[in-house]
């Protein structure tokens, strides 16, 4: 398996995604024209799959974080062992991101 | 002074001292930080993945009534103070690894710093603003 190359890539999307969280809170202090602009764009197609696609790079990149922590204890080298937290990462991380989506819909978010 | 500091006469080879905190002069103070802020995001998440889901469908007012508030605006400021962090030194591994350029890796370098700080001080200053009005 070759998925440090994704957290990688997450992580790179993430930092690049950051900008989408500090126009969302800047527009929401600055007053409800600005803060339509923001929920214009999110509640759009392009806008929503920007906002799944970086709901999932962050619950990976979390997952696969906490597996990068578990060998940093010094647990988890066993071939099996690694095989497991990598499709754990892999598996958790889509499982989390559909999980948000389904309550955020589920919430009202969908509106 | 302790009885492993000898300046004058040291069994250490010239190797081990230029190697005493590695090329980037900070020893592993990043390695540590890289992972305390990740453990510091990973408490916060659910915190704030719930805050995020509060503010859905709801207008300028109502977000601004969420996020205003002072348990959720700490949280949003934690996140973002070790967000901010882990990200620049994350970003900064992948230069080191990329780009060859001495130049030019000091220039990104100098550049990921910019960008983390601004997103960081901005985000903080938006939910200070949030807070001051509620």
């Amino acid at each position: 398996m070759a998925l440090s190359i994704v957290h990688r890539a997450t992580g790179i999307a993430l930092y690049v995604g950051t900008l989408l969280l500090a126009w969302w809170l800047i527009a929401a202090a600055s007053g409800p024209a600005a803060y339509a602009h923001v929920q214009a764009f999110t509640g759009s197609i392009i806008g929503r799959l920007i906002v799944f696609g970086y709901t999932w790079a962050l619950m990976h990149h979390m997952l696969s974080g906490i597996r990068h922590f578990v060998w940093d204890l010094g647990y988890g080298f066993k071939a099996n062992e690694r095989e497991a937290l990598t499709w754990g990462a892999l598996i958790g991380g889509i499982a989390l991101t559909v999980l948000i989506w389904i309550i955020a819909y589920a919430t009202g978010g969908g509106r | 002074m302790s009885a492993t500091d000898t300046p004058k006469r040291s069994m250490r080879t010239p190797l081990g001292r230029v190697r005493n905190l590695g090329a980037a002069h900070s020893g592993t103070s990043d390695f540590w930080r890289q992972r305390l802020t990740a453990v510091a995001m990973t408490l916060l998440m659910i915190p704030v993945v719930v805050v995020i889901m509060m503010t859905l469908g709801r207008n300028q007012a109502g977000a601004k009534q969420i996020l205003g508030s002072l348990p959720v605006a700490i949280i949003m400021v934690l996140f973002i103070v070790a967000s901010a962090w882990h990200m620049k030194i994350g970003m900064q591994v992948v230069i080191e690894d990329y780009v060859h350029n001495e130049k030019l890796k000091l220039v990104s370098i100098m550049l990921n710093n910019f960008f983390s700080v601004a997103v960081a001080l901005a985000s903080i200053y938006a939910i200070l603003q949030l807070s001051a009005g509620v």
